[in-house]
Protein backbone atom coordinates (compact mmCIF):
# COMPACT_ATOMS: atom_id res chain seq x y z
CA UNK A 1 0.00 0.00 0.00
CA UNK A 2 2.84 2.44 1.41
CA UNK A 3 5.04 1.53 -1.93
CA UNK A 4 1.91 2.35 -4.12
CA UNK A 5 1.53 5.34 -2.70
CA UNK A 6 5.23 6.64 -3.31
CA UNK A 7 4.99 5.14 -7.01
CA UNK A 8 2.41 7.40 -7.56
CA UNK A 9 3.53 10.36 -5.90
CA UNK A 10 6.83 9.67 -8.30
CA UNK A 11 5.00 9.94 -11.32
CA UNK A 12 4.00 13.67 -9.93
CA UNK A 13 7.06 14.34 -9.20
CA UNK A 14 7.84 16.46 -12.22
CA UNK A 15 4.70 18.82 -11.82
CA UNK A 16 5.36 19.43 -7.78
CA UNK A 17 8.79 20.50 -9.81
CA UNK A 18 6.79 22.69 -11.89
CA UNK A 19 4.95 23.97 -8.69
CA UNK A 20 8.42 24.80 -7.12
CA UNK A 21 9.54 26.56 -10.14
CA UNK A 22 6.00 28.63 -10.50
CA UNK A 23 6.02 29.85 -7.05
CA UNK A 24 9.61 30.76 -6.96
CA UNK A 25 8.98 32.67 -9.77
CA UNK A 26 5.62 34.12 -8.92
CA UNK A 27 6.47 34.56 -5.30
CA UNK A 28 9.62 36.52 -5.42
CA UNK A 29 10.26 39.74 -7.64
CA UNK A 30 12.64 39.73 -10.65
CA UNK A 31 16.31 42.28 -9.79
CA UNK A 32 15.23 45.33 -11.35
CA UNK A 33 18.98 44.93 -12.86
CA UNK A 34 17.39 43.13 -15.70
CA UNK A 35 15.36 44.92 -18.73
CA UNK A 36 12.01 44.07 -18.69
CA UNK A 37 10.94 41.71 -21.40
CA UNK A 38 7.62 42.50 -23.44
CA UNK A 39 5.84 39.24 -21.97
CA UNK A 40 5.90 37.06 -18.81
CA UNK A 41 7.57 34.21 -21.35
CA UNK A 42 9.02 32.25 -18.40
CA UNK A 43 5.58 31.75 -16.39
CA UNK A 44 3.69 31.39 -19.69
CA UNK A 45 6.08 27.96 -20.26
CA UNK A 46 5.86 27.33 -16.68
CA UNK A 47 1.95 27.28 -16.91
CA UNK A 48 2.66 25.18 -20.06
CA UNK A 49 4.35 22.57 -18.12
CA UNK A 50 2.40 22.66 -15.33
CA UNK A 51 -0.44 21.62 -17.41
CA UNK A 52 1.32 18.58 -19.24
CA UNK A 53 3.05 17.34 -16.07
CA UNK A 54 -0.16 17.18 -14.76
CA UNK A 55 -1.87 15.49 -17.45
CA UNK A 56 1.00 13.41 -18.24
CA UNK A 57 0.52 12.16 -14.34
CA UNK A 58 -2.61 11.56 -14.65
CA UNK A 59 -2.64 9.63 -18.35
CA UNK A 60 0.33 7.42 -16.99
CA UNK A 61 -2.26 5.83 -14.20
CA UNK A 62 -3.64 4.01 -17.39
CA UNK A 63 -0.77 3.57 -19.84
CA UNK A 64 1.21 0.29 -18.54
CA UNK A 65 4.60 1.97 -20.55
CA UNK A 66 4.27 5.86 -19.28
CA UNK A 67 3.81 4.28 -15.47
CA UNK A 68 6.64 2.53 -15.87
CA UNK A 69 8.89 5.39 -17.47
CA UNK A 70 7.15 7.79 -15.39
CA UNK A 71 7.95 5.94 -12.12
CA UNK A 72 11.83 5.46 -13.29
CA UNK A 73 12.39 8.76 -14.29
CA UNK A 74 10.01 10.86 -12.49
CA UNK A 75 12.41 11.92 -9.91
CA UNK A 76 14.80 13.25 -12.28
CA UNK A 77 12.79 15.55 -14.01
CA UNK A 78 11.24 16.94 -10.61
CA UNK A 79 15.15 17.64 -9.98
CA UNK A 80 15.08 19.60 -13.22
CA UNK A 81 12.66 21.81 -11.88
CA UNK A 82 14.19 22.71 -8.67
CA UNK A 83 17.34 23.42 -10.32
CA UNK A 84 15.73 25.68 -12.74
CA UNK A 85 14.52 27.61 -9.76
CA UNK A 86 17.95 27.70 -8.48
CA UNK A 87 19.24 29.13 -11.96
CA UNK A 88 15.80 31.65 -11.65
CA UNK A 89 16.80 32.72 -8.02
CA UNK A 90 20.72 33.29 -8.84
CA UNK A 91 20.08 34.90 -11.79
CA UNK A 92 16.97 36.49 -12.33
CA UNK A 93 15.80 37.01 -8.58
CA UNK A 94 19.27 37.95 -7.24
CA UNK A 95 21.31 39.31 -10.45
CA UNK A 96 24.54 37.71 -8.79
CA UNK A 97 26.16 37.88 -12.02
CA UNK A 98 26.73 40.52 -14.40
CA UNK A 99 22.84 40.88 -16.16
CA UNK A 100 24.52 41.79 -19.59
CA UNK A 101 25.99 37.96 -19.77
CA UNK A 102 23.43 36.31 -17.83
CA UNK A 103 20.04 37.48 -18.99
CA UNK A 104 17.02 36.19 -17.04
CA UNK A 105 14.63 33.66 -18.72
CA UNK A 106 11.93 35.92 -20.07
CA UNK A 107 14.62 37.61 -22.20
CA UNK A 108 15.97 34.42 -23.48
CA UNK A 109 12.85 33.19 -24.20
CA UNK A 110 11.71 36.23 -26.29
CA UNK A 111 14.10 35.51 -28.38
CA UNK A 112 12.41 32.71 -29.31
CA UNK A 113 8.78 33.89 -29.50
CA UNK A 114 9.83 37.14 -31.10
CA UNK A 115 12.68 36.00 -33.53
CA UNK A 116 11.25 32.14 -34.42
CA UNK A 117 11.49 33.18 -37.78
CA UNK A 118 15.32 34.11 -37.99
CA UNK A 119 15.64 30.64 -35.58
CA UNK A 120 13.57 28.54 -38.23
CA UNK A 121 15.57 29.76 -41.24
CA UNK A 122 19.11 29.01 -39.41
CA UNK A 123 18.19 25.92 -38.25
CA UNK A 124 16.90 25.07 -41.67
CA UNK A 125 20.15 26.43 -43.34
CA UNK A 126 22.40 24.49 -40.73
CA UNK A 127 20.38 20.99 -41.19
CA UNK A 128 21.26 21.43 -45.18
CA UNK A 129 24.84 21.88 -44.67
CA UNK A 130 25.26 19.26 -42.57
CA UNK A 131 23.18 16.25 -44.52
CA UNK A 132 24.87 16.80 -47.16
CA UNK A 133 28.24 17.03 -46.10
CA UNK A 134 27.50 13.62 -43.74
CA UNK A 135 25.81 12.40 -46.76
CA UNK A 136 28.89 13.06 -48.97
CA UNK A 137 31.83 12.50 -45.98
CA UNK A 138 30.54 8.98 -44.56
CA UNK A 139 29.84 7.59 -48.43
CA UNK A 140 32.69 8.45 -49.11
CA UNK A 141 34.59 7.52 -46.39
CA UNK A 142 33.12 4.01 -46.31
CA UNK A 143 34.37 3.30 -49.31
CA UNK A 144 37.26 4.46 -48.74
CA UNK A 145 37.71 1.99 -45.74
CA UNK A 146 36.18 -0.91 -47.30
CA UNK A 147 39.23 -0.37 -49.69
CA UNK A 148 41.71 0.43 -47.24
CA UNK A 149 40.56 -2.41 -45.06
CA UNK A 150 40.56 -5.42 -48.35
CA UNK A 151 42.91 -3.85 -51.10
CA UNK A 152 46.57 -4.19 -49.49
CA UNK A 153 47.61 -2.29 -52.87
CA UNK A 154 45.37 0.70 -51.96
CA UNK A 155 46.03 0.40 -48.59
CA UNK A 156 50.16 0.82 -49.06
CA UNK A 157 49.61 3.70 -51.63
CA UNK A 158 47.23 5.70 -50.36
CA UNK A 159 46.99 4.96 -46.29
CA UNK A 160 50.06 7.15 -45.66
CA UNK A 161 48.64 10.11 -47.19
CA UNK A 162 45.51 9.69 -45.39
CA UNK A 163 47.11 9.32 -41.97
CA UNK A 164 49.06 12.59 -43.19
CA UNK A 165 45.87 14.71 -43.53
CA UNK A 166 43.11 12.70 -41.27
CA UNK A 167 44.33 14.35 -38.32
CA UNK A 168 44.65 17.74 -39.53
CA UNK A 169 40.97 19.33 -37.82
CA UNK A 170 38.97 19.88 -41.06
CA UNK A 171 38.22 23.44 -40.06
CA UNK A 172 41.38 24.32 -40.64
CA UNK A 173 41.09 23.99 -44.31
CA UNK A 174 38.11 26.74 -44.25
CA UNK A 175 40.14 29.52 -45.54
CA UNK A 176 41.32 27.73 -48.60
CA UNK A 177 38.19 25.96 -49.03
CA UNK A 178 36.61 29.21 -48.94
CA UNK A 179 38.60 30.59 -51.86
CA UNK A 180 38.75 27.51 -53.90
CA UNK A 181 34.62 26.73 -53.94
CA UNK A 182 32.75 29.21 -55.90
CA UNK A 183 29.87 29.47 -52.98
CA UNK A 184 30.30 29.55 -49.03
CA UNK A 185 27.99 26.41 -49.30
CA UNK A 186 30.19 24.43 -51.43
CA UNK A 187 33.18 25.53 -49.05
CA UNK A 188 30.86 24.17 -45.82
CA UNK A 189 29.89 20.92 -47.24
CA UNK A 190 33.49 20.36 -48.45
CA UNK A 191 34.47 21.55 -44.68
CA UNK A 192 31.55 18.87 -43.05
CA UNK A 193 32.26 16.23 -45.45
CA UNK A 194 35.98 15.83 -44.85
CA UNK A 195 36.05 15.69 -41.14
CA UNK A 196 33.30 12.68 -41.50
CA UNK A 197 35.14 11.22 -44.03
CA UNK A 198 37.93 10.99 -41.89
CA UNK A 199 36.57 8.91 -39.14
CA UNK A 200 34.26 6.95 -41.23
CA UNK A 201 36.97 5.58 -43.21
CA UNK A 202 39.72 5.25 -40.62
CA UNK A 203 37.07 3.42 -37.91
CA UNK A 204 35.59 1.18 -41.42
CA UNK A 205 39.31 0.00 -42.36
CA UNK A 206 40.50 -0.89 -39.05
CA UNK A 207 37.13 -2.43 -38.14
CA UNK A 208 37.75 -4.84 -41.04
CA UNK A 209 40.99 -5.23 -40.53
CA UNK A 210 40.35 -6.91 -37.10
CA UNK A 211 37.04 -9.13 -38.51
CA UNK A 212 38.56 -12.95 -36.61
CA UNK A 213 40.29 -14.43 -39.58
CA UNK A 214 38.26 -17.16 -39.38
CA UNK A 215 35.07 -16.00 -40.47
CA UNK A 216 36.61 -15.94 -43.37
CA UNK A 217 38.42 -19.03 -43.49
CA UNK A 218 34.73 -20.50 -42.72
CA UNK A 219 32.83 -18.50 -45.18
CA UNK A 220 35.88 -19.67 -48.20
CA UNK A 221 35.06 -23.64 -46.97
CA UNK A 222 31.65 -22.76 -47.99
CA UNK A 223 32.47 -21.64 -51.27
CA UNK A 224 31.97 -18.26 -51.17
CA UNK A 225 33.14 -15.80 -53.32
CA UNK A 226 35.80 -12.77 -52.45
CA UNK A 227 32.55 -10.46 -53.12
CA UNK A 228 30.82 -12.41 -50.65
CA UNK A 229 33.21 -12.35 -48.15
CA UNK A 230 33.74 -8.55 -48.38
CA UNK A 231 29.73 -7.88 -48.42
CA UNK A 232 28.29 -10.89 -46.43
CA UNK A 233 31.33 -11.22 -43.95
CA UNK A 234 33.46 -8.24 -43.74
CA UNK A 235 31.27 -5.36 -43.76
CA UNK A 236 28.67 -7.34 -41.17
CA UNK A 237 31.56 -8.24 -38.56
CA UNK A 238 33.00 -4.49 -38.98
CA UNK A 239 29.21 -2.64 -38.58
CA UNK A 240 29.62 -1.91 -34.93
CA UNK A 241 32.59 -0.27 -35.43
CA UNK A 242 31.91 1.46 -38.57
CA UNK A 243 28.63 2.63 -36.44
CA UNK A 244 30.93 4.66 -33.74
CA UNK A 245 33.22 6.06 -36.76
CA UNK A 246 29.97 7.68 -38.45
CA UNK A 247 28.85 8.29 -34.74
CA UNK A 248 32.44 10.40 -34.30
CA UNK A 249 31.68 11.81 -37.57
CA UNK A 250 28.53 13.01 -36.52
CA UNK A 251 29.97 14.88 -34.12
CA UNK A 252 33.22 16.00 -35.70
CA UNK A 253 30.84 17.51 -38.65
CA UNK A 254 28.95 19.26 -36.18
CA UNK A 255 31.59 20.62 -34.84
CA UNK A 256 33.28 21.47 -38.51
CA UNK A 257 29.80 23.27 -39.40
CA UNK A 258 29.66 25.50 -36.28
CA UNK A 259 33.09 27.00 -36.84
CA UNK A 260 32.47 27.10 -40.67
CA UNK A 261 29.46 28.95 -39.88
CA UNK A 262 30.98 31.73 -37.09
CA UNK A 263 33.35 32.20 -39.89
CA UNK A 264 31.90 33.27 -43.03
CA UNK A 265 28.82 31.57 -43.82
CA UNK A 266 25.97 33.19 -43.70
CA UNK A 267 22.69 31.94 -41.85
CA UNK A 268 22.95 28.61 -39.82
CA UNK A 269 23.04 28.27 -36.16
CA UNK A 270 26.94 29.15 -35.33
CA UNK A 271 26.25 32.24 -37.29
CA UNK A 272 23.48 33.10 -35.54
CA UNK A 273 25.45 32.60 -32.56
CA UNK A 274 28.26 35.07 -33.80
CA UNK A 275 25.69 37.76 -35.20
CA UNK A 276 24.11 37.47 -31.62
CA UNK A 277 27.58 38.12 -29.79
CA UNK A 278 28.74 40.47 -32.11
CA UNK A 279 25.65 42.93 -31.35
CA UNK A 280 26.03 41.77 -27.43
CA UNK A 281 22.59 40.54 -26.99
CA UNK A 282 23.85 37.29 -24.77
CA UNK A 283 20.09 35.95 -25.06
CA UNK A 284 20.39 35.54 -28.07
CA UNK A 285 23.93 33.55 -27.83
CA UNK A 286 22.26 31.14 -25.10
CA UNK A 287 18.87 30.95 -27.44
CA UNK A 288 21.62 29.77 -30.16
CA UNK A 289 23.39 27.22 -27.51
CA UNK A 290 19.99 25.52 -26.69
CA UNK A 291 18.74 25.42 -30.13
CA UNK A 292 22.13 23.24 -30.93
CA UNK A 293 21.85 21.38 -27.32
CA UNK A 294 18.49 20.19 -28.58
CA UNK A 295 19.36 19.49 -32.14
CA UNK A 296 22.40 17.57 -31.39
CA UNK A 297 20.66 15.33 -28.53
CA UNK A 298 17.70 14.52 -31.79
CA UNK A 299 20.27 13.78 -34.31
CA UNK A 300 22.18 11.54 -31.43
CA UNK A 301 18.68 9.74 -30.39
CA UNK A 302 18.13 9.29 -33.83
CA UNK A 303 21.04 7.46 -34.87
CA UNK A 304 21.05 5.09 -31.47
CA UNK A 305 17.55 4.49 -32.56
CA UNK A 306 18.85 3.61 -36.12
CA UNK A 307 21.79 1.36 -34.58
CA UNK A 308 19.14 -0.61 -32.55
CA UNK A 309 17.69 -1.67 -35.87
CA UNK A 310 20.33 -2.00 -37.84
CA UNK A 311 22.68 -4.31 -35.22
CA UNK A 312 19.75 -5.30 -32.97
CA UNK A 313 22.00 -8.69 -33.20
CA UNK A 314 24.52 -7.20 -31.11
CA UNK A 315 22.18 -6.38 -28.45
CA UNK A 316 23.22 -9.16 -25.91
CA UNK A 317 27.21 -8.81 -27.19
CA UNK A 318 28.20 -5.91 -26.47
CA UNK A 319 26.69 -1.76 -24.78
CA UNK A 320 27.73 1.08 -25.27
CA UNK B 1 46.31 -48.17 -46.58
CA UNK B 2 44.62 -49.92 -49.18
CA UNK B 3 42.45 -48.06 -51.69
CA UNK B 4 39.32 -49.73 -51.15
CA UNK B 5 36.94 -48.04 -52.08
CA UNK B 6 33.43 -48.01 -50.42
CA UNK B 7 31.03 -47.47 -52.99
CA UNK B 8 31.44 -43.61 -53.71
CA UNK B 9 33.87 -42.27 -56.01
CA UNK B 10 34.51 -39.12 -55.08
CA UNK B 11 36.27 -37.90 -52.30
CA UNK B 12 39.43 -39.84 -52.08
CA UNK B 13 42.42 -38.31 -50.29
CA UNK B 14 46.01 -38.93 -51.17
CA UNK B 15 48.31 -36.99 -49.03
CA UNK B 16 51.98 -37.08 -50.84
CA UNK B 17 55.05 -36.22 -47.83
CA UNK B 18 53.29 -33.09 -46.53
CA UNK B 19 55.43 -31.07 -44.88
CA UNK B 20 54.08 -27.48 -42.60
CA UNK B 21 56.65 -25.20 -40.40
CA UNK B 22 55.68 -22.35 -38.67
CA UNK B 23 58.03 -19.80 -37.85
CA UNK B 24 57.31 -19.13 -34.09
CA UNK B 25 57.40 -15.25 -32.63
CA UNK B 26 60.77 -16.14 -31.27
CA UNK B 27 62.21 -17.12 -34.81
CA UNK B 28 62.52 -20.75 -34.56
CA UNK B 29 61.32 -23.17 -36.62
CA UNK B 30 58.12 -25.72 -35.78
CA UNK B 31 57.35 -28.34 -37.44
CA UNK B 32 53.71 -28.87 -37.42
CA UNK B 33 53.59 -31.64 -40.24
CA UNK B 34 57.00 -33.89 -40.55
CA UNK B 35 56.16 -35.72 -43.95
CA UNK B 36 52.83 -37.18 -43.35
CA UNK B 37 51.83 -40.12 -46.06
CA UNK B 38 48.32 -40.89 -45.86
CA UNK B 39 45.94 -42.73 -47.83
CA UNK B 40 41.67 -42.06 -47.30
CA UNK B 41 39.79 -44.32 -49.58
CA UNK B 42 36.48 -42.33 -50.94
CA UNK B 43 33.89 -42.81 -48.73
CA UNK B 44 35.35 -43.72 -45.54
CA UNK B 45 35.57 -43.15 -42.29
CA UNK B 46 38.77 -41.50 -40.87
CA UNK B 47 39.32 -40.42 -36.85
CA UNK B 48 42.76 -38.78 -36.41
CA UNK B 49 44.07 -39.03 -32.84
CA UNK B 50 46.58 -38.04 -30.86
CA UNK B 51 48.35 -35.70 -27.77
CA UNK B 52 47.52 -32.00 -28.19
CA UNK B 53 49.35 -30.47 -30.34
CA UNK B 54 50.89 -32.89 -33.18
CA UNK B 55 49.71 -31.21 -35.81
CA UNK B 56 45.56 -33.03 -35.91
CA UNK B 57 44.09 -29.58 -37.02
CA UNK B 58 46.75 -28.48 -39.32
CA UNK B 59 46.39 -31.50 -41.28
CA UNK B 60 42.78 -30.76 -41.67
CA UNK B 61 43.99 -27.36 -42.63
CA UNK B 62 45.79 -28.43 -45.40
CA UNK B 63 43.28 -30.67 -46.61
CA UNK B 64 40.97 -27.48 -46.25
CA UNK B 65 42.97 -25.93 -48.73
CA UNK B 66 43.01 -23.21 -46.08
CA UNK B 67 47.39 -22.75 -45.78
CA UNK B 68 49.78 -23.36 -48.12
CA UNK B 69 51.81 -26.97 -47.33
CA UNK B 70 55.68 -26.05 -47.11
CA UNK B 71 56.53 -28.83 -49.26
CA UNK B 72 54.47 -32.01 -50.31
CA UNK B 73 50.37 -32.17 -50.91
CA UNK B 74 47.30 -33.04 -50.72
CA UNK B 75 45.54 -34.32 -53.63
CA UNK B 76 41.96 -35.10 -53.96
CA UNK B 77 40.15 -37.44 -56.68
CA UNK B 78 43.46 -37.10 -58.13
CA UNK B 79 44.27 -33.13 -58.07
CA UNK B 80 45.92 -31.18 -56.20
CA UNK B 81 44.45 -28.83 -53.25
CA UNK B 82 45.35 -25.18 -53.49
CA UNK B 83 42.59 -23.17 -52.61
CA UNK B 84 39.29 -24.29 -50.25
CA UNK B 85 36.10 -25.11 -51.56
CA UNK B 86 32.75 -26.15 -51.29
CA UNK B 87 33.54 -29.60 -52.15
CA UNK B 88 35.48 -30.19 -48.83
CA UNK B 89 33.17 -29.35 -45.59
CA UNK B 90 34.65 -28.35 -42.37
CA UNK B 91 33.42 -27.86 -38.81
CA UNK B 92 36.30 -25.50 -37.04
CA UNK B 93 37.06 -26.81 -33.24
CA UNK B 94 35.41 -23.62 -32.04
CA UNK B 95 31.80 -22.55 -33.32
CA UNK B 96 32.74 -19.65 -35.26
CA UNK B 97 29.44 -18.90 -35.92
CA UNK B 98 28.40 -15.37 -37.41
CA UNK B 99 27.11 -13.28 -34.15
CA UNK B 100 24.75 -10.92 -36.90
CA UNK B 101 23.09 -13.67 -38.48
CA UNK B 102 20.70 -15.93 -36.66
CA UNK B 103 20.40 -20.01 -36.73
CA UNK B 104 18.79 -20.68 -39.22
CA UNK B 105 21.02 -18.33 -41.94
CA UNK B 106 24.61 -19.17 -40.41
CA UNK B 107 23.54 -22.90 -41.60
CA UNK B 108 22.36 -21.57 -44.82
CA UNK B 109 25.26 -19.60 -45.43
CA UNK B 110 27.00 -21.90 -47.38
CA UNK B 111 24.44 -22.43 -49.86
CA UNK B 112 23.68 -18.97 -49.90
CA UNK B 113 27.37 -17.90 -50.76
CA UNK B 114 26.87 -20.99 -53.77
CA UNK B 115 23.58 -18.74 -54.89
CA UNK B 116 21.94 -22.84 -54.25
CA UNK B 117 19.75 -21.56 -51.40
CA UNK B 118 16.05 -21.75 -53.09
CA UNK B 119 16.51 -25.33 -54.48
CA UNK B 120 17.86 -26.96 -51.16
CA UNK B 121 15.55 -24.66 -48.53
CA UNK B 122 14.06 -28.50 -47.15
CA UNK B 123 17.71 -29.18 -46.48
CA UNK B 124 18.43 -26.60 -44.26
CA UNK B 125 15.27 -27.33 -42.10
CA UNK B 126 16.13 -31.25 -42.28
CA UNK B 127 19.41 -30.71 -40.81
CA UNK B 128 18.26 -27.79 -38.35
CA UNK B 129 16.37 -30.84 -37.05
CA UNK B 130 18.91 -33.43 -37.37
CA UNK B 131 21.11 -31.69 -35.00
CA UNK B 132 18.20 -31.04 -32.56
CA UNK B 133 17.99 -26.71 -33.01
CA UNK B 134 14.36 -27.16 -34.00
CA UNK B 135 12.81 -23.79 -32.75
CA UNK B 136 15.99 -22.05 -32.22
CA UNK B 137 16.29 -20.83 -36.03
CA UNK B 138 15.56 -17.66 -34.62
CA UNK B 139 17.87 -17.13 -31.66
CA UNK B 140 20.96 -15.58 -32.22
CA UNK B 141 24.53 -17.51 -31.01
CA UNK B 142 25.15 -15.65 -28.16
CA UNK B 143 21.55 -16.47 -27.33
CA UNK B 144 22.49 -20.49 -27.16
CA UNK B 145 24.97 -22.74 -25.13
CA UNK B 146 28.26 -23.34 -26.72
CA UNK B 147 26.77 -27.19 -27.58
CA UNK B 148 24.13 -26.11 -29.42
CA UNK B 149 26.28 -23.68 -31.14
CA UNK B 150 28.76 -26.30 -31.83
CA UNK B 151 25.78 -28.64 -33.71
CA UNK B 152 25.08 -25.59 -35.47
CA UNK B 153 28.31 -25.17 -36.89
CA UNK B 154 28.06 -28.67 -37.56
CA UNK B 155 24.66 -28.34 -39.52
CA UNK B 156 26.34 -25.46 -41.26
CA UNK B 157 29.14 -27.90 -42.67
CA UNK B 158 26.90 -30.70 -43.94
CA UNK B 159 23.81 -28.38 -45.46
CA UNK B 160 26.07 -28.25 -48.70
CA UNK B 161 26.74 -32.04 -49.10
CA UNK B 162 30.45 -31.95 -49.72
CA UNK B 163 32.12 -34.94 -50.83
CA UNK B 164 34.55 -34.77 -48.04
CA UNK B 165 33.74 -33.60 -44.74
CA UNK B 166 36.65 -32.47 -42.15
CA UNK B 167 35.48 -32.74 -38.53
CA UNK B 168 37.90 -30.78 -35.70
CA UNK B 169 36.39 -32.42 -32.54
CA UNK B 170 32.80 -31.77 -33.51
CA UNK B 171 31.37 -32.99 -30.39
CA UNK B 172 34.19 -31.59 -27.98
CA UNK B 173 31.89 -29.21 -26.48
CA UNK B 174 28.86 -31.70 -25.83
CA UNK B 175 27.15 -33.35 -22.85
CA UNK B 176 28.18 -37.05 -22.67
CA UNK B 177 24.27 -38.18 -23.59
CA UNK B 178 23.93 -35.65 -26.42
CA UNK B 179 27.36 -36.54 -27.85
CA UNK B 180 26.50 -40.20 -28.25
CA UNK B 181 22.78 -38.82 -29.82
CA UNK B 182 25.53 -37.23 -32.09
CA UNK B 183 27.67 -39.91 -32.93
CA UNK B 184 24.96 -42.09 -34.01
CA UNK B 185 23.82 -39.06 -36.20
CA UNK B 186 26.79 -38.49 -37.90
CA UNK B 187 26.66 -42.26 -38.57
CA UNK B 188 24.01 -42.05 -39.86
CA UNK B 189 24.32 -39.11 -42.23
CA UNK B 190 27.83 -40.68 -43.23
CA UNK B 191 26.44 -44.61 -44.21
CA UNK B 192 23.41 -42.11 -45.76
CA UNK B 193 25.60 -39.19 -47.82
CA UNK B 194 28.76 -41.52 -47.99
CA UNK B 195 30.82 -38.68 -47.32
CA UNK B 196 34.06 -39.50 -46.95
CA UNK B 197 34.91 -38.18 -43.02
CA UNK B 198 38.13 -37.36 -41.60
CA UNK B 199 37.55 -36.31 -38.09
CA UNK B 200 39.89 -35.00 -35.39
CA UNK B 201 38.90 -36.57 -31.80
CA UNK B 202 40.51 -37.24 -28.43
CA UNK B 203 38.07 -39.95 -27.41
CA UNK B 204 39.37 -43.45 -28.54
CA UNK B 205 35.95 -44.33 -28.19
CA UNK B 206 34.25 -42.25 -30.16
CA UNK B 207 37.09 -42.64 -33.18
CA UNK B 208 36.11 -46.73 -32.70
CA UNK B 209 32.17 -46.11 -32.78
CA UNK B 210 32.39 -44.29 -35.84
CA UNK B 211 35.73 -45.37 -37.82
CA UNK B 212 36.84 -47.99 -40.82
CA UNK B 213 40.29 -46.69 -40.09
CA UNK B 214 42.00 -44.89 -36.57
CA UNK B 215 44.88 -42.87 -37.63
CA UNK B 216 47.31 -42.28 -34.44
CA UNK B 217 49.34 -40.02 -34.35
CA UNK B 218 52.62 -38.55 -32.41
CA UNK B 219 54.36 -35.26 -31.21
CA UNK B 220 57.69 -34.11 -31.72
CA UNK B 221 58.33 -34.53 -34.33
CA UNK B 222 54.86 -34.91 -35.67
CA UNK B 223 54.09 -37.94 -37.53
CA UNK B 224 51.73 -40.40 -38.26
CA UNK B 225 52.51 -43.32 -35.65
CA UNK B 226 50.09 -46.15 -37.12
CA UNK B 227 47.42 -46.29 -39.08
CA UNK B 228 44.73 -49.25 -37.86
CA UNK B 229 42.10 -50.81 -39.66
CA UNK B 230 38.78 -51.26 -37.32
CA UNK B 231 37.54 -54.65 -38.67
CA UNK B 232 34.27 -54.45 -36.93
CA UNK B 233 30.39 -54.53 -38.61
CA UNK B 234 28.11 -51.73 -37.94
CA UNK B 235 26.41 -50.46 -35.58
CA UNK B 236 29.37 -51.17 -33.42
CA UNK B 237 28.58 -51.80 -29.21
CA UNK B 238 30.72 -50.20 -27.09
CA UNK B 239 30.91 -53.06 -24.51
CA UNK B 240 31.87 -55.74 -26.87
CA UNK B 241 35.66 -57.99 -26.62
CA UNK B 242 36.89 -57.15 -29.69
CA UNK B 243 35.76 -53.25 -29.57
CA UNK B 244 37.33 -53.66 -25.86
CA UNK B 245 40.61 -55.05 -27.33
CA UNK B 246 40.96 -52.38 -29.97
CA UNK B 247 40.68 -49.72 -27.56
CA UNK B 248 43.41 -51.41 -25.42
CA UNK B 249 45.85 -51.29 -28.70
CA UNK B 250 44.79 -47.69 -29.17
CA UNK B 251 45.59 -46.79 -25.68
CA UNK B 252 48.77 -48.43 -25.62
CA UNK B 253 50.50 -47.26 -29.12
CA UNK B 254 49.23 -43.93 -27.91
CA UNK B 255 51.40 -44.20 -24.53
CA UNK B 256 54.03 -45.54 -26.98
CA UNK B 257 53.44 -41.97 -28.64
CA UNK B 258 54.52 -40.13 -25.63
CA UNK B 259 51.48 -38.97 -24.13
CA UNK B 260 48.13 -39.81 -22.94
CA UNK B 261 45.79 -37.96 -25.09
CA UNK B 262 44.91 -34.66 -22.83
CA UNK B 263 41.72 -33.88 -21.40
CA UNK B 264 39.56 -31.64 -23.55
CA UNK B 265 38.76 -29.25 -20.04
CA UNK B 266 41.13 -27.75 -17.63
CA UNK B 267 40.01 -26.86 -14.60
N1 LIG C 1 49.56 -20.44 -37.27
C1 LIG C 1 50.52 -21.04 -36.53
N2 LIG C 1 51.66 -20.37 -36.24
C2 LIG C 1 52.63 -20.95 -35.51
N3 LIG C 1 52.55 -22.20 -35.02
C3 LIG C 1 51.45 -22.91 -35.27
C4 LIG C 1 50.37 -22.37 -36.03
N4 LIG C 1 49.39 -23.30 -36.11
C5 LIG C 1 49.85 -24.37 -35.43
N5 LIG C 1 51.08 -24.15 -34.92
C6 LIG C 1 51.88 -25.11 -34.16
O1 LIG C 1 51.80 -26.34 -34.80
C7 LIG C 1 51.65 -27.38 -33.86
C8 LIG C 1 50.44 -28.22 -34.19
O2 LIG C 1 49.28 -27.45 -33.99
P1 LIG C 1 47.83 -28.02 -34.21
O3 LIG C 1 46.88 -26.91 -33.96
O4 LIG C 1 47.74 -28.67 -35.55
O5 LIG C 1 47.71 -29.11 -33.06
P2 LIG C 1 46.48 -30.08 -32.70
O6 LIG C 1 46.96 -31.47 -32.87
O7 LIG C 1 45.27 -29.69 -33.46
O8 LIG C 1 46.30 -29.78 -31.16
P3 LIG C 1 44.95 -29.78 -30.30
O9 LIG C 1 44.59 -31.19 -30.05
O10 LIG C 1 45.37 -29.08 -29.03
O11 LIG C 1 43.93 -29.03 -31.05
C9 LIG C 1 51.60 -26.74 -32.50
O12 LIG C 1 52.87 -26.87 -31.91
C10 LIG C 1 51.33 -25.30 -32.77
O13 LIG C 1 51.98 -24.49 -31.84
MG1 LIG D 1 43.43 -28.80 -32.92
Amino acid sequence: MKNKLTNTLRRFLPFLGVIVALAIHLLIEDSDEHPEAEEAYYTWILYFFLVTTFILGIVSTFVKKLKKSLEYSGAFWGGVGIVVAIIDIVIGKLALFPVLFFPKYDNILAQFFEGYEIILKCIWHSTKLLVTGFLYGAGFGFVTGVLLGFNKKFNYWINPYIKLIGPIPATIWIPISLTIFPTTFGASVFIIALSVWFSVALMTSSAIQAVPKAYFEVSRTLGASSAFQIFRVGIPAAMPSIFLGVFYGIISAFLALMTAEMFGVKYGIGWYISWQKAMLVYSGVYAGIIVIAVYCMLILTLLFKLRDKILNWQKGTLKW
Amino acid sequence: MVAENIENVKGAIHIDNLVKTFISNEGETVAALNGVNLDIPAGSFVSLIGPSGCGKTTLLRQIAGLAEPTSGGVFVDGKKITKPGADRGFAFQQATLFPWLNIRDNISLGLRARHVYKEHKQDVDEFIETVGLKGFEKSYPHELSGGMNQRASLARALVGHPDILLLDEPLGALDAFTRMAMQDEIHRLWKKYKTTMVMVTHDVDEALYLSNYVVVMKARPSKIEQVIKIDLPFPRVRTQDTFVLYRKKILEILNFAGKIPEPEYYL
